[in-house]
Parts: C-alpha cells; sequence; structure tokens
C-alpha cells in the first residue's frame, strides 16, 4: 500500500487563519483536535448520533466526525475553544451551564454549548420544547437534559436582556 | 466590634460548606474546552494501538498471519497471544477470580473479542493494518441462550476450565457453570411456602444493558526503559486498584507505575475493571518504547468492554391473606458471558444482590445464583448502580406489585403494611445485612401526598372503566417504587477487591496563608468531587471551600484509595475526608490554647475558629492558626498542619426513596407518555443540593433508557444486533421527561457526617418504577407480568397478546 498523498488545506478556526497537510480522509474532528490541537472537540460515537463532536462551521451546526476536513477547507469554524468573549470572560451560554448546573462530567458540554450557541442564533427565544429538539442530536448521559435547558433558558433571558424565570418544578 | 465584622450567617455563608448549593469549580475548564481528558494527551513520538476483534461468537482460531498488516505504511507491530506468552500475559486475572484471555489463546468466546493488536503511527494506519490481519477461524456451536447453557449437551465454552470442579466461589455443577451463590435459611422460607395463604412466582429478567458512558474505555502506556517505570494515563474509576493489579500481573515493583486518571467523561461502572485494551498498550510501549495509546470506538464499547445486568430472577413471594409477607426465594440465572469478569468485592460472586428482601420485614427468606458462561461479552458490572442492587430492587419492587395484584391490594398500601419500621433500625434482615436507619412510612406518605396519589387512582379507575367502554384507547399506569439502596463498600470485616480491603482515604495539608490541599483515593467521574470535598472540609475546620484544592486521579500523590463506584465515595472517602479534617482541627485546636493562652478545654468551635468559652471576643481564626502552625507552634510540637485519614467503615450506608411514574400507553401503537415522574430521596446529609438533584436527574434518565428500550441484544449466532448509537436506545432531551425531586433526610447513624451517597439511588429506584407503571397500566387486562424493555414494539405487542385489537 502506498504512502496516501497529503492534501494542503486552509480554513479559517475561532477567528485565526490555519493550515494543514491531510489525507483526503482525515475526518474534520481530528484535524481539530490532532492538528490544530484544540482538544476541546470530542469524540463520543462514529455514527453521527452523540454530538460530543458539534462545531458551526459556516453558521450551522455540523458534527465534526462526519465531515473530511478537505470539506471543510475555506470554511468558518467556531469550536469550543472560539465561545468566550473576547475579555475572556464567560459567554452567556458557558455562564448558563454553570449556574445551572447543565454538566457533569464534561464531555458533551462543548458540543451541547456550540449547538445551543446557534439555536439561540436561529431562534433567540425558544420554548422549552423548541429547545429539546433544537439540542436532540447531542446526547448527554450525566444530567437527564433538565438543566441543560434550563442553562439555555438562562443563556436566552441574558443575551436578550430579560430577567431569568427559572421553572417552577 | 464594629460594622465591618461579618455576620455569624456572612462567616457560614463564605465558607461554602455542606448544604450550600455551592456552584461547580470544575466548569470553569470544561465549559471552555480546557477539560483534560485521556485522548487529549499527546506525546512525543505516541504510536497508536487497535484491535482485530472476531467477527464469530464461538470459533476456533486457526492461525493467525500479520505479514500483510506489515507493510501497510505505518504499522509497526502486530501482536497476538503469542507474543503476550512470552512475557505471561496472554491470560489476565479478572476482579472476580476468573481468568480472561487478553488475545484469543487458540479460541473466540464472543462476537468482537480481542484478536491480535496493530500498533503503528497514527490512528488511521492501525486501521488499514487491521483490515490486513487475515485471521482463519472454524466456527462452533454457540450458547447465546442462558438458560441452555447448562443442558447436558451444551457446547462447552470453557475449555481452559475442563475438569476443574472448583472455582473462585465454590463447586461447578456442569461445563459452562461458573458458581452457586447462596443465602438465607432454605428450611425456615421454604416451612413459610408451606404455612402461606397467599403465593406468587413469577420470572423476572432484568435484560443485559450497558453503561455506555459518553467518553469511551481508553488509556496511554508509556513505559521508561532507562528508569523500568510505566505511567499510565487511563479513563479509571479506580486508579490504585489499576496500579496494584498492573504490579501483580505484569511483575514491575508498584512504585515504578505511575496511573494517572485525568478529568473522565462519565463511567457508571464501565471503567472499573481491566481491560485488554490496557495490557496490550503497556506491553507496546514496552515493545516499541514509545508510548501507546489506544482508543476504542462506540461499537468496541458496547459490544466487548463489560456489559451489565442480564439477570433472570424466579421470584417467590409467600404471605398472608391480609398481605403480611411471610417468607421471599429468589434463584437467579445469572448470564456472565464469555469470562466471569464481574466487578464486584472479591467475596460477593452476585454482588450485594441479597438486599433483595428490600424495605420490607420479611421473617425469613432464601437466594441462590447460579453464574453461567455464555458466547457474549464478559463484564457484569455496576451500572450505575451498587453491586447488583439495581437488579435486587428490581426484583423484590415487581415482586410487590405482582403480589399486591393477587391479593387485590393497592400496591402502595402494600408496602406501607410492609415496611421496616423507624424503631425496628438497625434493622437485621433475613439475608444477612444491617440497615443502619430508615423512614420509610414517612418517605412513602410525603410522595403519595405530593402525587394526590389518592387522585390518580381515581383517574385510573374512570379511564379504565372508559376504556373498556371503547371511549378510549389509551390505558394510565402507576409505577410505585420504594427501593432500599446498600452502598459504601465497604467495611474490610466483609468487602475486598483482590485481597485489598475497601477503605478510602483523605490527606489534607494546610499551607501558612489558610489556604490547603486534599488529596482523595476517589475519582470523580462526574460527580464534581472537587466542589463537594471541599464543602465537606469547609465545614469541618472552617476554611472557605474556594481555598481548598481537591486533586484526585494520580497514584503517586493521592493516598491510596479504592476508587468511585457503588455511590461508595461520599461514605467511605467522605468519612476520610471529615476524619482528617477533624485531625486537623484537633492540632489547630492545641495550637489556638496555646496562642490564646488558656487551656484547649477552654475553647470551642465557631463556624471559621475557636473562641475562649464565655470570652467570645477572644478568638483565633483557623487563618491564623495556619500561619501560627508554621510560625509558633507549642514547645514541643511539629510545626505544619496536615493530617491523613484511611477510612474503614464499619458499616455500609442505606439510602432509600419513594419514587411514582404516571403513565399513559396507547394500545394500538405502543407508544407511552410518561405524564410525570416523582422522586423522593433520602440519603442522609446533603452535602450540595444541587449537586444532589444533578446526581438524581442523571440516574432517573439512565433508569428510563433501561426500562424503557436500552439493551444488549444478541441474535442466535451471537451477534449483537444493539452494538451502536443506532440500535443502542441512548435518550435525547425529546425522549427524556421532565423529573421532579424531592427529598427526607435520615443522617446516618455511623458516618461521622451522616451521609449515605446518592449518585445511583435514581437508577435503582427509577427502573421498577416505570416497569411498575407499563404493568399497572396492562394488569386489569389480566397481565401480571411483561418483561423489559419496555420499548413501543414490545407494549403493542403486550397489548395484542392481552386480546385488545379482538
Amino acid at each position: 500500500m502506498a504512502k496516501t498523498q497529503k492534501t494542503h488545506v486552509t480554513m479559517k478556526v475561532n477567528g485565526a487563519e490555519v493550515e494543514g497537510l491531510v489525507e483526503p480522509r482525515t475526518l474534520l474532528v481530528h484535524f481539530i483536535r490532532e492538528n490544530l490541537q484544540l482538544t476541546g472537540t470530542h469524540i463520543g460515537c462514529e455514527t453521527t448520533h452523540c454530538g460530543a463532536c458539534t462545531v458551526d462551521i459556516d453558521g450551522m451546526s455540523v458534527k465534526s466526525c462526519t465531515m473530511f476536513a478537505v470539506q471543510a477547507a475555506g470554511s468558518e469554524i467556531t469550536t469550543i475553544e472560539g465561545v468566550a468573549n473576547a475579555d475572556g470572560s464567560l459567554s452567556a451560554l458557558q455562564e448558563g451551564f454553570r449556574m445551572m448546573h447543565g454538566l457533569q462530567c464534561g464531555f458533551c458540554t462543548p458540543g451541547m454549548i456550540l449547538r445551543a450557541q446557534r439555536l439561540l442564533q436561529e431562534n433567540p427565544s425558544p420554548t422549552e420544547a423548541e429547545i429539546r429538539m433544537g439540542i436532540s442530536g447531542n446526547i448527554c448521559r450525566c444530567t437527564g437534559y433538565q438543566n441543560i435547558v434550563k442553562a439555555i433558558q438562562y443563556a436566552a433571558a441574558k443575551i436578550n436582556g430579560v430577567e431569568f424565570q427559572e421553572a417552577a418544578e | 466590634m464594629n460594622d465591618m465584622t461579618p455576620t455569624r450567617e456572612q462567616r457560614e455563608a463564605k465558607l461554602e460548606g455542606m448544604g450550600c448549593k455551592r456552584k461547580r469549580v470544575e466548569d470553569a475548564r470544561f465549559t471552555q474546552g480546557k477539560g483534560n481528558y485521556v485522548d487529549d494527551l499527546k506525546l512525543p513520538g505516541m504510536l497508536h494501538g487497535d484491535f482485530v476483534r472476531s467477527p464469530h461468537a464461538h470459533a476456533r482460531v486457526k492461525s493467525i498471519n500479520g505479514d500483510e498488516a506489515l507493510k501497510v505504511p505505518g504499522v509497526l507491530a502486530v501482536i497476538t497471544a503469542e507474543t503476550l506468552k512470552t512475557v505471561n500475559l496472554a491470560w489476565m486475572p479478572t476482579l472476580a477470580g476468573d481468568v480472561q484471555m487478553v488475545l484469543a489463546d487458540g479460541k473466540v468466546l464472543f462476537q468482537n473479542q480481542e484478536v491480535a493488536f496493530v500498533v503503528a503511527t497514527d490512528r488511521y494506519a492501525a486501521d488499514d493494518g487491521i483490515n490486513k490481519v487475515q485471521v482463519e477461524y472454524e466456527p462452533l456451536p454457540v450458547v447465546i441462550d442462558p438458560f441452555k447453557a447448562m443442558d447436558a449437551d451444551a457446547p462447552v465454552l470453557r475449555e481452559d476450565l475442563a475438569g476443574k470442579t472448583t472455582g473462585a466461589h465454590g463447586p461447578r455443577k456442569h461445563h459452562n457453570h461458573i458458581f452457586e451463590w447462596t443465602v438465607g435459611d432454605k428450611d425456615l422460607t421454604d416451612a413459610a411456602f408451606k404455612k402461606a395463604d397467599v403465593t406468587i412466582k413469577e420470572m423476572i429478567s432484568y435484560h443485559r444493558t450497558h453503561p455506555s458512558p459518553l467518553e469511551t474505555c481508553q488509556c496511554v502506556c508509556s513505559f521508561d526503559k532507562i528508569k523500568g517505570e510505566l505511567s499510565i494515563w487511563g479513563t479509571f474509576q479506580a486508579p490504585h486498584v489499576i496500579r496494584t493489579v498492573v504490579a501483580l500481573i505484569a511483575k514491575i515493583p508498584e512504585h515504578k507505575i505511575h496511573v494517572i486518571s485525568p478529568d473522565v467523561g462519565g463511567g457508571f461502572g464501565n471503567k472499573v475493571g481491566a481491560y485488554p485494551g490496557y495490557i496490550c498498550a503497556a506491553v507496546a510501549s514496552i515493545v516499541t518504547g514509545k508510548p501507546v495509546k489506544w482508543v476504542e470506538d462506540r461499537i468496541e464499547n458496547l459490544t466487548a468492554t463489560s456489559f451489565a445486568r442480564d439477570y433472570h430472577m424466579t421470584t417467590e413471594i409467600a404471605s398472608t391473606k391480609d398481605g403480611k409477607v411471610t417468607g421471599l426465594r429468589v434463584h437467579v440465572l445469572a448470564d456472565h458471558g464469555a469470562f466471569d469478569a464481574c466487578a464486584d468485592p472479591s467475596k460477593w460472586p452476585a454482588g450485594f444482590f441479597n438486599i433483595v428482601t428490600g424495605s420490607y420485614d420479611f421473617p425469613v427468606a432464601h437466594l441462590s445464583v447460579d453464574g453461567i458462561y455464555t458466547n457474549k461479552a464478559p463484564g457484569g458490572v455496576a451500572y450505575r448502580c451498587s453491586f447488583r442492587v439495581t437488579e435486587a430492587a428490581y426484583c423484590i419492587e415487581r415482586g410487590m406489585d405482582i403480589l399486591a395484584q393477587k391479593l387485590g391490594m393497592d400496591p402502595a398500601e402494600l408496602r406501607l403494611k410492609n415496611f421496616i419500621k423507624k424503631e425496628q433500625f438497625p434493622y437485621h434482615s433475613a439475608l444477612g445485612w444491617e440497615y443502619d436507619s430508615g423512614d420509610y412510612h414517612t418517605a412513602m406518605r410525603k410522595m403519595m401526598e405530593s402525587v394526590d396519589y389518592a387522585g390518580l387512582r381515581k383517574e385510573q379507575a374512570a379511564k379504565r372503566l372508559a376504556f373498556k367502554r371503547g371511549e378510549t384507547r389509551e390505558i394510565m399506569g402507576l409505577g410505585v417504587s420504594f427501593f432500599t439502596e446498600i452502598v459504601g463498600a465497604g467495611p474490610s470485616k466483609n468487602c475486598d477487591i483482590l485481597g485489598i480491603a475497601m477503605f478510602d482515604s483523605c490527606e489534607i495539608r494546610l499551607h501558612p496563608t489558610g489556604a490547603g490541599i486534599a488529596r482523595v483515593g476517589t475519582k470523580s467521574t462526574g460527580q464534581g468531587h472537587e466542589t463537594t470535598w471541599a464543602q465537606i472540609i469547609a465545614t469541618e475546620i472552617g476554611i472557605p471551600a474556594d481555598d481548598i484544592m481537591v486533586e484526585e486521579g494520580n497514584t503517586d500523590t493521592a493516598p491510596y484509595g479504592l476508587g468511585t463506584y457503588g455511590s461508595r465515595s461520599t461514605p467511605v472517602a467522605g468519612a476520610a475526608i471529615a476524619m482528617a479534617a477533624r485531625k486537623i482541627k484537633a492540632k489547630a485546636q492545641m495550637i489556638a490554647a496555646y496562642k490564646l493562652e488558656v487551656h484547649e478545654d477552654d475553647l470551642e468551635w465557631d463556624i471559621d475558629g475557636f473562641r475562649v468559652k464565655g470570652l467570645p471576643e477572644k478568638t483565633m481564626s483557623m487563618k491564623d492558626i495556619c500561619w501560627a502552625a508554621y510560625n509558633s507552634v507549642p514547645p514541643g510540637m511539629e510545626p505544619g498542619l496536615e493530617a491523613v485519614s484511611y477510612y474503614d467503615p464499619p458499616n455500609m450506608t442505606y439510602p432509600f426513596g419513594a419514587y411514582i411514574c404516571v403513565m399513559n400507553i396507547d394500545v394500538d401503537t405502543g407508544v407511552y407518555k410518561i405524564r410525570r415522574f416523582y422522586a423522593l430521596d433520602d440519603c442522609g446529609t446533603r452535602i450540595n443540593p444541587m449537586i444532589i438533584e444533578g446526581q438524581v436527574h442523571g440516574g432517573l434518565t439512565e433508569a428510563f433508557a433501561i426500562a424503557m428500550g436500552q439493551e444488549i441484544r444478541y441474535d442466535p449466532e451471537g451477534n449483537v444486533v444493539t452494538g451502536s448509537f443506532m440500535d443502542f436506545f441512548m435518550p435525547t432531551a425529546v425522549e427524556t421527561p421532565h423529573w421532579e425531586t424531592d427529598f427526607t433526610v435520615t443522617p446516618s447513624p455511623h458516618h461521622p457526617i451522616g451521609a449515605k451517597g446518592v449518585g445511583e439511588s435514581p437508577n435503582v429506584g427509577g427502573v421498577p418504577a416505570f416497569s411498575n407503571a407499563v404493568n399497572d397500566a396492562f394488569s386489569f387486562l389480566g397481565s401480571t407480568h411483561i418483561q423489559m424493555p419496555h420499548d413501543y414494539w414490545r407494549n403493542w405487542k403486550a397489548a395484542k397478546s392481552l386480546g385488545v385489537f379482538a
């Protein structure tokens, strides 16, 4: 078996131009994690079910385990490392997850936050049902989702400048 | 005092001690993608290893040829059982006293068993290599049905055990038999059944499933040839146990093995055991002289790296005609798969299944468990439960509902009638446990009032009449569950793992400026120990939780502990933390007495320091004591302020709870709707209510998954048909119901802070609540027991078998 030819790719990740040599079969998630050393994006399955690898590509939530790095050439990507506010403080969603105990082991959290961030851009004031449907491509094994829903509601309220009303049980 | 002096409330609040909904310290890194999980580790020159796995469930391995694989660019080695034999590691001991093939030695015994380990420069090259390894198999007859495994003519699975009539747990009755374990008084129990007015008997199965944490099992092994030291970073729930096991089997001195569990992405029991991947990565590193990473994928995780449950429980209850239980008899057929790799304390082949008398005052009981081999993956881990406790809770909670149905009694009323009473604690159960504390009646009644149980029963009665009149096709079920857990393994008198007593430990070191570090023998896999352990210390010694760093998971720095599983962290390590803190407090008191020029006995503790009795203005804060400990200790006293405690618990703890699930099922489609789920937990003293609630939500969600569809299922040829997230039910936010949580507090009398542990209770109590709801819904149509999991299809089948489509 001959050594596979590598392709030069460039893309914009978290605002910075990056480049690398990849095999055509290199998955985007491996390029992000291993070439770029941005290890906040995780891998939890290989069938596009769990969403731990979710990143934002050109305004869409994408599971980066199901896209080749070469397919992402020229695109603009946000990973969890690019989510915090410019001054380094936690974004509304990051703060919401902490305040509402929306995470436990932390493994699904980066993908969940990336997905929620896009969801709130698509729908700034989602209902609980819309949040649940909106994050249904992301699996969490620890929290039972209830506090993740609250975390997203907390962030939506903060972004919209309204007071967060925690739903009564 | 001036206006700037903080009030007592302010001083207490500043500590963020026990009872406070303290926000987690872990979250800063996890929300910013700065967690440090095993697969994030990249060492210079690191190689990747991956497995060739068996497509067959039972086959002879005629030959393995790695020549073509070695021609693949990047592939450096193909390791087989023959390679491992040179270092005596082709087989490894299991925690249950059996042995397990690390790589196929002559035959394979389950689908996806590890056959060869390909080592390459990156994970893609390793995968290329796997595809080029040629393995010749000769398929053998397969045993999947556990009820057929003990047939006289069943195929012999474990040829390595030929002629061995005794195993680690006594005599073997058959070539596929592992052990028989019996507890209780058989004669008295049989007599109780003879005298009984009413008896029930039902075969209640708890299907095979899998813990499936979002991060799979993985490790990086790095052997330093010069120093002769092996470093292992791995997804370990019990790093010290891994170090000892490696020392015993790899013959490397234990001080030259460094085991590090970094952040772990969920465990749920999956990451307690030792798996072939760890051994192979270690051997590969020794062979190549380079660090080797092994990361399993999801299919490998589901199909090969442990399983949970697979208990088939023939359950009999004897009772008087007015519903007082008089005897319990249970026989379990336990399907352990190809190797007995149960992760139980060594003397407990069926874990603590003898908690099966549950929350009820059974005068007599008898239990026997037969463990057997089949052509399925090994494991038998405690998936979010103490050892086999969820099986036991399911068995008795289903059994009580079946008895209620036969007696024509309400299931809640039957439970109230038979509960162990508050004044009976400490209570000695018929199967040998000493329950520490409980107030079951209060918890049950609180649950019933909170959900208007009587009102729900009325609604159900009306719905049943409407169904019979043909006005609705929806049926309604109330699933009541009242569980007693047994956690906190455990006392050295009856709990060990490979001979190591199951204590746990904490070392606290306070620094001169009043901050400190606590190192603990447990390992959080999401429970938030970095947050909660500091809260215990804050309350005990008055140093704010924010000023205590908690560290776990590094065997070089943490004191020896048995790790995190079976809800043992709070009952065992939580106690060690409090005891270590109290040692510090005792020394602090001596220092304070010296500095305040009074006798020690004249001091009393006050939130964050000592004060002189009767002279409240004469105080010394813990912060100031820390400084003094490094600067002006009493003559003859060693400087410094640190302590270590190894805590051997005198007893287990017994958390309990009352759950109810309200469910509607459409009989024409089998589609269910969970209308309400209320969970009342009593875990004794509550350290962080926010974290407790989060643990309950998570455990209930896993219970929901298991009861309503999550299953590792095999076809008759031994193919796993639920081997990926495509088929293995993993609830999303859409399916997962809304959870209502509640609590009572009955402290453990023997635990230093009265805490009992909670992480697994919701799984233990949740599964029977869901299953009882489904069974309760169908019961008026004439069914007594429908096996889990209760997915739409099976609900539809149940409806069909009950004639509702006639």
